[in-house]
């Protein structure tokens, strides 16, 4: 007769796991490094940006109209406070942004559309890659591109028509930056097109609407948070940008809402404030991080409001 | 012998309906829609061989036969929604009404107004019950002004036996509703438009025994007006709601005659095996 096995399910050896507690160790020790190096860069922001608010009270600082730090280091001068006011600098950032974002969302979207809906798989299979690329050059080139194509033409063109243009402006390095963040809109909006069920498409074909019609009242509805989501995306990458605006706008802090001048922005100025020789206790230095902490939520606040809308689209075809 | 196995979906027989008037075979109408010799192809392959078949206004034709047979490929030929497949090529030709529809100088737009479509799974846009019915009069421009609309709409929610549900939250999410609403949902959306066939592909798939009823009864009522032509893997529901029936086999037609005559005597081996559930 067979001798019956005896069943056991008592770890006899803790070889299994040995192993499973090592896998877990490892990601964990990985994720937390992540975690805290994030951590340690925000608690650093916001430690020096306090720092700073001992010299520069936050009311100046967030309402103050006039952008001067170079004047904080002479300090043999009489009234060597310098003018930490960052609407200049919110101001500048913005208007790029806007030219950036007035170029390239109907640029992304409309290319979008096209490669959703009209383009066939071959034209796709081009122009897809094509547009990847566009998304790869480093920014940099673009800001080359804007300082010595874009500003030079629209300078002159300015000229002739008898129009005042700065040397730098920042209708240059918006519309570089629109060139730039154009595929990040068309590829993401694209997908989000792509995603909107085929089965919609045949319901509204099926009832006799064109092409047109059902692309423009059945799939753009449909697919509308998800571009919502993309261009918020486009507008936190603008605003986050550094190279171009460095490159094509300028340094001038000026308080103005015209494209053609020369403004300057947040990440610029951190640029300016944080290279070369600088002393690590003054106010001028302390102010990079104050404007860092600044950029950081409103980004964060910006790629929140982009997920949540992206992801709460996702659920609503799941 | 086929190679396609299916197992009919067995929708037990709660709620019957009264079986269907059967038609008189001998008294010959003349077709609404005629078929001849279409053939399909998905790029190299052969999806429908050869296939002729007239369908009488003003009744139900049933589309029998085991999947992958070409069901809804035939199907997707009568409103020309097979022009949206890249791949797909139709040969042949396709009357309705006397007027070829795979002729150059056809609106294929103006074709999908008069021959609707409801799908095999509901889709309701993602927008309000009344807006999902509104939308095909809209774009048509069949409704002068928002009364008009108003009622168009109500009239399609009634006649698909849905209105007494939703008139009180007209502007819920169509997509809110329960699978057999929406289907219903889809059917008021398709008739707002008033076309003169209404093609219906499985459209109790998705659907329990009561809400398949429901709609069985409601393609029952809209005979009188419609032409349809309905797509179904339950016997039963072709017995029960068709005057006739066709029975598709691996992309040829292999019989078609009076509901009947195909369930009581039908002529081909082929067909007695699938309705009897041998072949499937
Ligand atoms: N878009 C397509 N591209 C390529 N082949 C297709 C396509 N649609 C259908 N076919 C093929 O055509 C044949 C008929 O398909 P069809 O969808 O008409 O079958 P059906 O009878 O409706 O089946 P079911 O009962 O499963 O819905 C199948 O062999 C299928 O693989
Ligand atoms: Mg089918």
């Amino acid at each position: 007769m067979e001798k019956t096995k005896t069943i056991n399910f008592m770890a006899k050896s803790s070889r299994h796991r040995r192993v499973e507690q090592g896998v877990i160790a490892v990601l964990i020790a990985c994720s937390t490094l992540a975690i805290f190096t994030t951590i340690g860069i925000i608690a650093s922001l916001i430690f020096e940006a306090i720092q700073f608010f001992k010299f520069i009270p936050i009311t100046d600082f967030l309402f103050g109209l006039n952008w001067s730090p170079q004047t904080a280091i002479r300090e043999d001068q009489i009234g060597s406070g310098g003018s930490f006011g960052v609407l200049p600098l919110i101001t500048g950032t913005f208007l790029i942004s806007a030219v950036a974002m007035a170029l390239a969302t109907p640029l992304g979207l409309f290319s979008a559309i096209y490669l959703a809906e009209y383009a066939g798989p071959k034209v796709r299979a081009y122009i897809k890659p094509l547009l990847e690329i566009l998304a790869g050059i480093p920014t940099v080139v673009y800001g080359f591109f804007a300082a010595l194509v874009i500003a030079p033409f629209i300078r002159m063109t300015g000229s002739e028509i008898g129009l005042e243009v700065a040397s730098e402006s920042a209708l240059a390095a918006g519309i570089a930056m629109g060139v730039m963040i154009t595929p990040l809109i068309s590829s993401l909006s694209d997908d989000v097109i792509n995603s909107v069920p085929q089965a919609l498409r045949d319901a509204s074909l099926g009832l006799g609407a064109t092409h047109a019609e059902t692309v423009a009242k059945v799939v753009l509805p449909a697919a509308l948070p998800g571009i919502a989501g993309s261009l918020l995306l486009a507008t936190s990458r603008a605003i986050g940008e550094t190279m171009i605006v460095v490159m094509a706008a300028g340094l001038a802090a000026q308080l103005t809402l015209n494209p053609l001048q020369a403004v300057t922005t947040i990440t610029v100025q951190i640029v300016t404030l944080l290279t070369g020789d600088q002393e690590f206790d003054s106010a001028k230095t302390l102010s990079a991080f104050a404007l860092g902490l600044m950029l950081f939520l409103v980004t964060l606040c910006l790629n929140a409001i982009a997920h949540q809308i992206v992801r709460h689209y996702r659920e609503q075809y799941d | 012998m086929s190679k396609i196995v299916e197992s009919l979906p067995n929708i037990p027989e709660v709620l019957p309906l009264d079986p269907a008037p059967q038609a008189d075979p001998a008294v010959r109408v003349k077709p609404l829609i005629t078929a001849r010799n279409v053939n399909v192809f998905y790029g190299q392959k052969q999806a429908l061989q050869n296939i002729s078949l007239e369908v009488p206004a003003n009744q139900v034709t049933a589309l029998i036969g085991p999947s992958g047979c070409g069901k809804t490929t035939f199907l997707r030929c009568i409103n020309r929604m097979n022009d949206l497949i890249d791949i797909c090529r139709v040969e042949g030709s396709i009357e309705i009404g006397g007027q070829d529809i795979y002729h150059k100088d056809v609106d294929v737009v103006t074709l999908r107004a008069q021959v609707g479509m409801v799908f095999q799974k509901p889709n309701p846009f993602p927008k309000s019950i009344f807006e999902n019915v509104a939308y095909g009069p809209r774009i048509h421009g069949l409704a002068a002004s928002k009364a008009e609309l108003q009622d168009i709409v109500e009239a399609s929610l009634e006649k698909a036996g849905l209105l007494a549900e939703v008139h009180d939250r007209m502007n819920a999410p169509g997509t809110s509703l329960s699978g057999g609403q929406q289907q219903r949902l889809c059917i008021a959306r398709t008739i707002a438009v008033e076309p003169k066939i209404i093609l219906m592909d499985e459209p109790c798939s998705a659907l329990d025994p009561i809400a398949t009823a429901r709609i069985e009864e409601l393609i029952d009522e809209l005979r009188e007006n419609y032409t349809i032509i309905i797509v179904t893997h339950s016997m039963q529901q072709a017995a029960r709601v068709s005057q006739r029936t066709a029975f598709f086999h691996m992309g040829e037609l292999v019989e078609e005659g009076a509901t009947e005559q195909i369930f009581t005597a039908p002529r081909d081996e082929r067909t007695q095996s699938y309705i009897t559930g041998r072949i499937g």
